[in-house]
């Protein structure tokens, strides 16, 4: 969103873009990022935090693409029309997410093709959740009550985010990802009055789900690298273990509604706290799947380079599709 | 890399009759066409829209960011350009 191919006319040595780290420029900035006021696309930002941005922004659009694949694999399967065509309106959606995303990192002055290029040659990371198998019909309501339910924790402070075509795309995002949790529970309530079977399925969903979705909150703050310097850009809001911790006290009086229970024997509401206390992570897990030995790593991006190389003919064919077009419009004008 | 990129459009969209068409976000596209049919596809999925502009992104000309207190700021001083900025008596000042 906002494009960085805008023509900015009369760009001279004081005139243009400022490029160069300046201590004044950088006064000005941090008055405005104190003021809790948004830096748009073509204002003066620190190095740093442009390259944080970009980093952030493209995991998150890289995470909205590859998170197409685990749902993508039961749209064939889905068990009613109805189910089919939310499902398909979902996936639909996690693509439209991902391309604001990309427009947004675009505006950073990287372009689409550099972004898609790290993904698909492994140097950008995506959400290691979706390396999980999603092995039943069941877990397509699981991922959307909390894999999505966590993804719209992580999300909501984003929209407040300083900068601007980020904070914008996620303002979108978010009313987007209300349907996916709702219609995940849905599914998952629809499958909790069926048979015996159907109930263990969505149980077996939960105790395979469970961890690695709070896990997706990253790791404890003290261990977390970037949170410091990304609280004081204003580009995240509240701490990793403040989200988590929100998330498992929303989820778990959820579960009871649903009839099932969380895989962790620790799992108690802790008066003095006013919270859930819960068990300890494997963090060995988390890393491990983040550095690409989960059961979907090598699948999930083999699908993605596939679709990607598989269309190329498409996008060139197009692009001189208009090249010939123009041609003869110029000769005959 | 060579840049087989397809251009960058900005995308406007009109909410309902009686408003503005409202920047909304940006599409790669070919050509002016399916740029239309890409921004309908990622833009107005849920009705969010009656109309359509898509303007490729190079032919858009912006002010300078940097230009901005020369540009912006001979307004600041102006309120006489603003209706409250005049006091009239009790019996009239709803005009």
């Amino acid at each position: 969103m906002y494009t960085q191919a805008l023509d900015i006319p009369q760009q001279s040595a004081d005139k243009g873009p400022k490029a160069v780290e300046n201590p004044a420029y950088q006064a000005e900035f941090d008055a405005k990022i104190d003021a809790g006021g948004y830096i748009e696309a073509k204002d003066w930002m620190p190095e740093a935090y442009r390259k944080t941005l970009v980093r952030q922004i493209s995991q998150h659009a890289h995470s909205e693409i590859v998170g197409m694949l685990p749902e993508g694999n039961w749209i064939t399967r889905a068990p009613t029309l109805k189910r089919k065509a939310i499902l398909l309106a979902k996936v639909q959606d996690e693509g439209g997410h991902g391309l604001y995303l990309y427009a947004a990192a675009e505006t950073l002055g990287v372009s689409r093709d550099e972004l898609l290029d790290a993904l698909h040659t492994g140097k950008a990371k995506y959400s290691s959740i979706f390396n999980y198998p999603t092995l039943t019909w069941a877990d397509i309501g699981v991922v959307g009550w909390l894999v999505d339910g966590a993804a719209i924790m992580n999300q909501i402070p984003l929209c407040k985010c300083s900068y601007g075509p980020y904070a914008r795309a996620m303002v979108r995002i978010c009313k987007e990802e209300s349907f996916h949790q709702r219609q995940g529970y849905d599914l998952l309530l629809t499958m909790m009055k069926g048979t015996p079977e159907q109930r263990e399925m969505v149980q077996d969903a939960v105790n395979r789900w469970w961890w690695p979705s709070i896990m997706m909150f990253g790791p404890h703050d003290k261990d977390s690298v970037h949170s410091g310097q990304s609280a004081r850009w204003g580009i995240k809001r509240i701490s990793n273990d403040d989200l988590r911790q929100k998330f498992v006290d929303a989820t778990v009086e959820q579960a009871k509604v649903l009839g099932v229970t969380m895989p962790d024997p620790e799992l108690k509401w802790n008066e003095e706290r006013g919270h859930y206390d819960f068990g300890a992570i494997d963090w060995d897990e988390f890393w491990n799947v983040v550095n690409g030995h989960g059961q979907g790593n090598v699948d999930r991006l083999a699908a993605r380079v596939k679709a990607w190389e598989d269309g190329a003919w498409v996008r060139e064919a197009a692009l001189e599709h208009e090249r010939k077009r123009a041609a003869r419009e110029h000769q005959a004008a | 890399m060579e840049r087989k990129e397809w251009p960058l459009w900005e995308v406007f969209v009109r909410s309902r009759n009686g408003l503005d068409h409202k920047h909304c976000g940006s599409v790669h596209a070919p050509d002016a066409k399916l740029a239309l049919q890409v921004a309908r596809d990622v833009y107005t999925r849920r009705q969010e829209g009656v109309s359509i502009w898509v303007v490729e992104a190079s032919n858009i000309v912006a002010s300078d960011p940097d230009a901005k207190p020369e540009l912006f700021d001979p307004a600041e001083d102006k309120i006489y350009r603003h209706p409250t900025f005049y006091q009239l008596p009790d019996e009239v000042n709803h005009m």
